[in-house]
């Protein structure tokens, strides 16, 4: 028998889940229009394999899973692609998303189904691929594509398996009624995990409210040879949360940022291991879940077995809602589902339960009242947080100081909120505050980024002056060189011919002029002579001054003319 | 179809404010039956006017201040506020000091710092602490219990007489007739005398002690109720009288003529009242388990050191003054290990 | 006469020594931050539009360290100013209309057909979120658009939108719970400042 831990806090709101059990699992009605949206699960959206028009068969796949952390989408009945685009669809933020629509044409005709007979024959590796092209998610909350929890490689060493049946949200009661109704499918499902992850016990954590489910889950579990055993944990909200779950039946804290693979745990629904089993046994990829429909709003409340994709208003009228006392539409438990306000949105993976509520049953909170720091808030939280301190770090905008606090361990179950006696919002002020601290983050990241696109980007462009510049110079330096280079050639041939010439045009010309010269002289003498004029001595001299300076430039010329020849 | 658009959760318990106020009320009652028992009707008669000025001051702040009035009237504060205060001072002090009491308290303590919430000390110490200082001898004059008094006792068993001596001036000579010293100034002020012997001369000790006892019981029943029907904790309580106990009975174990043995200290004076009406307000208190625990520990020393050694036969109102100013700083250092953390965190982080 | 000097001596010397302290401190426990201009420039958008004046942000930071006023940058709006008044020690003033208003996030948006491939976009885009090449269109990396608006300018057949940022369930805020407003009449206008800068 194993032992029993508790977790801090935790609430005892009232169940409600009796109304909704009273009748079997039944069929839902086949939708005209079924709305699938590309986005049921954490993760990437998935990428539509199909176009309008197209015709498409009950389990044929109609989007691919994108990236690592996805899952894929399949068709839960056969007809035709009318539309891929936006819809409304079940979000917090009742925003519209991208859908793919089909016209469901009401034959309802399978694809071939593509069964693996015996799991153990087969490498993981191929198994792992099939339950991911099955689009198998979480099916308790969050929706986390199950192939990534069951495909944790070396590096984690799985010793304890833990199936979450524990469904402490009141009004809820799909897991209660699967395991009464098809314990057989789970523990399939749970022997295939278990094949996949080999761990060394296999603990299902189970409310002490459900004693018709603890009662058909232990008469099939003698069946199996495997080390499995159903744990009985006192009803308190909330122990069906995974980090709660995990601490009451291990006392092992998940620490805060980590996954409790890392711990050596991990934590699966009940309705994934029997989704797990449809999609490796019958081949049947994740196209119907069950879905509580509870609520007084409601003629009747029970379980259906429900197409995904097929809008609330259809389940509501199959139900018998009674639209003029319908106050509250909420999607999920009432402590931490959604409320809805467009009835025409679809069921998706992690739909378990819609709840038509009236007014006397989810009354309006009253108007908030000032905190009283009464700490009751303190002694329900299940993360051992001080919520009065967050609240008002929250209230004002002093978001490091909540981060100190760590705002990002609050699981937002709502336990604070649920107690508050002053009907203070919370959740809400938590979740305000987390989107606030994510934005900012992500701005930051932008800004970075664009910082460094800015700063590449300047670095650029002044590489690119630089290389201009550079390039500019090199050519500017080549065309000098070029000047250079050519002024210098015609200086080495003026130097070596031009200029011998001109000496010898300088000479020739100098012996000349002084040839000339003398002439002259001669003929001022002769003339002189003849004439007998006064002088004479000194026009010889002249002459005779004139032959020796004729004489030599005569000389030089020949000389010079000589070397160069 | 106007369906309405909600963060979750969608229920919630119905837990008005209101409803712990009126759950504080109730646990009072006790007490009231036991001063009426012992003391006469005085503390009932302000009770009622205590109640009627507070909610009147109240109303005029939250006027002022531009809320709604009835709205936080109903929180049923103001009341929990005047019933403290009334419950606390002697049950035939004048009518005035009670009204400036109530007036502290609301206007002063509660309004001028934000209202509900907002307040760092508790207003009905705020008030008494105010009260004790300014007018020391109204505030000491408890009548003598009833099975002191006598002839005098059918004045006091009056209604009629009972409004007359708290909302007239009367006589002085009246006023000593009924008035004696509380067992808390009887052993403050024993000149010279050991602990043993002011017991046996006291009258006010081996007689009329029996009284405060029965008051003290009459709170600790409220208290206990409360507890049980999860108002608050057990741990400032707990820990301030065990913490008052432990020391009590420390120093009478060293020196037994010197020091009050310690079911006098926590059966007399305001102890009970103090551990389970006033170190549990929220407000002005510790937040976390293990800081509620420090700040019990911080007011059941107090309530010791300033009783043997202060100047003032009781210590509650400063103790818990005292102790509401260390509030902040035991918070900053008491935030309990979150899921999932080795350790817990220090501070309050970012820029302060 | 004694007295008053000996009263002004103590109180000299006690300044003195005090003063001899804090020296001391304030050199012995100086703390080394970054440098003030990286941190105003991890407080500025860095959307690179150029509005306040400065080619940059950087730029502008450099100007805030040297005494430029801190309300030039509308893409931050309100809150940086807020924060940089925090982290200057100086008066929170509100954004300069001259440099232009705060407006709701944009990215750019090019209508393709219309573009004739100019370029000059590309060369406008402070960081390089344009794609293209002469004679190709052009498109917009909307993840790495500031939505500075640089580009709408040069476009010579204006075929450049700035759209608001869509909000999709992906990047959807859960809003403030808002109190109900008859309760606090006096606190609504202050909140509804607080509301107002918070964007």
């Amino acid at each position: 028998m194993t032992r029993i831990y508790s977790f801090h806090g935790g609430i005892h709101p009232p169940d409600n889940k009796r109304q909704s059990l009273g009748a079997p699992i039944k069929q839902a009605p086949l939708p005209s229009r079924l709305i699938l949206p590309l986005q049921q699960h954490i993760g990437k959206s998935a990428t539509p394999i199909v176009e309008v028009g197209d015709r498409v068969l009950k389990g044929q796949k109609i989007a691919d899973a994108t990236g690592f952390i996805s899952a894929a989408l399949h068709a839960p009945s056969s007809g035709t692609v009318t539309y891929i685009g936006l819809q409304p669809a079940p979000h917090a933020s009742g925003l519209e998303s991208p859908c793919i629509v089909i016209e469901a044409d009401g034959l309802d005709e399978w694809i071939s189904k593509k069964a693996i007979a015996d799991f153990r024959s087969i490498q993981k590796k191929a198994l792992l691929d099939h339950i991911r092209e099955s689009g198998v998610a979480g099916l308790g909350g969050a929706g986390f594509p199950t192939d990534i929890k069951l495909n944790l490689g070396k590096d984690h060493i799985i010793n304890t398996l833990i199936i979450n049946a524990a469904e402490c949200e009141p009004y809820i009661t799909a897991d209660d009624a699967l395991m009464r109704e098809r314990p057989d499918e789970i523990l399939k499902g749970v022997e295939i995990i278990a094949h996949l992850l080999e761990p060394s016990k296999i603990l299902i954590g189970i409310e002490d409210n459900k004693p018709n489910a603890i009662k058909a889950l232990r008469d099939y579990i003698r069946e199996y040879q495997l080390p499995i055993e159903v744990v009985v944990v006192p009803t308190l909200y909330p122990s069906g949360g995974e980090k709660q779950l995990i601490q009451l039946l291990t006392s092992i804290e998940v620490p805060s940022g980590s996954i409790p693979a890392d711990v050596g745990i991990v934590c699966q629904n009940v309705g994934t291991a029997a989704a797990i089993y449809r999609a490796v046994e019958l081949g049947e990829p994740m196209i119907s879940r069950i879905v509580t429909l509870t609520g007084f709003a409601l003629g009747h409340r029970q379980n259906y077995d429900v197409l995904m994709g097929t809008p609330f208003s259809v389940l509501l009228e199959a139900a018998e809602v009674d639209r003029d006392k319908m106050f509250r539409l909420v999607m999920g438990g009432p402590m931490m589902g959604i409320s809805i306000e467009d009835d025409r949105i679809p069921v998706i993976k992690t739909t378990n339960c819609i709840i038509a509520a009236t007014q006397e049953e989810m009354p309006p909170a009253p108007p908030a009242q000032p905190c009283i720091r009464c700490g009751m808030c303190e002694q329900v939280c299940p993360a051992s947080l001080l919520p009065q301190q967050l609240y008002w770090f929250a209230k004002g905008r002093e978001f490091d100081k909540a981060r100190h606090h760590n705002l990002f361990d609050c699981i937002e179950c709502g336990a604070c909120a649920y107690v508050c006696p002053s009907n203070i919002p919370l959740v809400q002020h938590y979740r305000f505050a987390k989107s606030e601290i994510r934005n900012e983050e992500a701005e930051q990241q932008k800004s970075i980024q664009a910082r460094e696109r800015f700063e590449a980007r300047q670095a650029r462009l002044a590489r690119e002056v630089a290389e201009k510049e550079q390039r500019r110079k090199e050519r500017a330096e080549a065309a000098a060189k070029e000047q250079a280079r050519k002024k210098l050639e015609q200086d080495q041939t003026t130097h070596a011919t031009p200029n011998a010439e001109a000496e010898l045009k300088k000479l020739k010309t100098a012996a000349s002029v002084a040839r000339t010269k003398l002439k002259k002289a001669r003929e001022a003498l002769k003339n002189a002579e003849d004439k007998d004029l006064d002088g004479i001595e000194k026009l010889q001299a002249t002459v005779a001054q004139l032959e020796e300076k004729a004489g030599e430039a005569e000389r030089a010329w020949q000389d010079a003319s000589g070397a160069k020849q | 179809m106007a369906l309405i658009h909600l963060s979750s959760p969608h229920v919630s318990k119905a837990n008005a404010t209101n409803r712990v106020m009126r759950l504080v009320l109730i646990a009072t009652l006790p007490a009231l039956l036991a001063l009426t028992l012992f003391f006469g009707w005085g503390s009932l008669i302000q009770l009622l006017l205590a109640s009627t000025t507070a909610l009147l001051f109240e109303a005029i702040c939250l006027h002022l201040r531009k809320r709604p009035v009835l709205f936080f009237l109903r929180d049923g504060s103001a009341l929990v506020t005047a019933v403290l205060i009334a419950l606390a001072i002697p049950p035939f002090a004048p009518w005035w000091i009670v009204v400036i009491g109530t007036f502290t308290a609301i206007v002063i303590a509660k309004h001028l710092y934000g209202g509900l919430g907002n307040n760092p000390f508790n207003p009905a110490m705020v008030a008494y602490a105010l009260l004790l200082i300014s007018f020391p001898m109204e505030m000491t004059q408890w009548n003598a219990p009833f099975v002191l008094l006598g002839d005098h006792w059918s004045v006091l068993a009056s209604f009629k007489d009972s409004l007359i001596i708290i909302f007239t001036s009367m006589n002085q000579t009246l006023i000593d007739a009924y008035t004696g010293a509380t067992p808390l100034e009887v052993l403050k002020h024993r000149s010279g005398m050991t602990t043993e012997e002011v017991w046996r001369n006291n009258p006010v000790l081996n007689q009329g002690v029996f009284a405060w006892y029965g008051i003290s019981a009459a709170w600790l029943m409220g208290g206990v109720f409360l507890i049980y029907r999860k108002v608050f904790t057990w741990h400032a309580p707990f820990s301030m009288l065990v913490t008052l106990f432990l020391l009590s009975s420390l120093f009478y174990a060293g020196d037994p003529s010197n020091f009050a043995d310690p079911f006098v200290h926590l059966g007399v004076g305001a102890t009970m009242m103090c551990a389970f009406f006033i170190a549990t307000d929220p407000v002005s208190g510790a937040t976390s388990n293990k800081g509620k625990v420090i700040f019990g520990i911080g007011v059941g020393a107090l309530v010791y050191i300033i009783r043997t050694w202060g100047s003032y036969p009781d210590a509650v109102a400063f103790a818990i003054l005292l102790m509401n100013l260390t509030a902040p700083f035991i918070d900053h250092y008491t935030q309990p290990r979150s899921y999932g953390h080795e350790r817990a965190n220090r501070g309050t982080g970012g820029r302060s | 006469m004694t007295i008053i000097l000996t009263a002004i001596l103590i109180l000299l010397s006690l300044a003195l020594v005090f003063g001899v302290i804090l020296g001391f401190a304030a050199v012995r426990f100086k703390v080394e931050g970054d440098p003030i201009v990286d941190q105003i420039d991890q407080l500025l958008p860095q959307t690179q539009c150029g509005q306040c004046g400065y080619p940059g942000c950087k730029p502008y930071a450099e100007a805030i360290s040297n005494g430029d006023a801190i309300n030039k940058c509308p893409p931050g709006g309100q809150s940086t100013i807020e924060a940089l008044a925090t982290l200057l020690d100086r008066e929170v003033v509100p954004l300069d209309a001259e440099h232009g208003e705060e407006k709701p996030k944009t990215v750019a948006y090019i209508r393709e057909d219309e573009c004739i491939g100019c370029t000059k976009c590309i060369q406008a885009c402070p960081v390089d979120a344009i794609l293209g090449a002469a004679k190709q269109m052009h498109t917009v990396i909307v993840s790495e658009c500031t939505g500075c608006d640089l580009c709408v300018e040069p476009c010579p057949v204006d075929c450049i939108d700035m759209i608001p940022v869509p909000v999709t369930p992906n990047n959807w805020k859960w809003p403030a719970p808002v109190s109900d407003p008859n309760l606090i009449l006096t606190d609504r206008g202050r909140g509804h400042l607080l509301q107002e800068g918070s964007k």
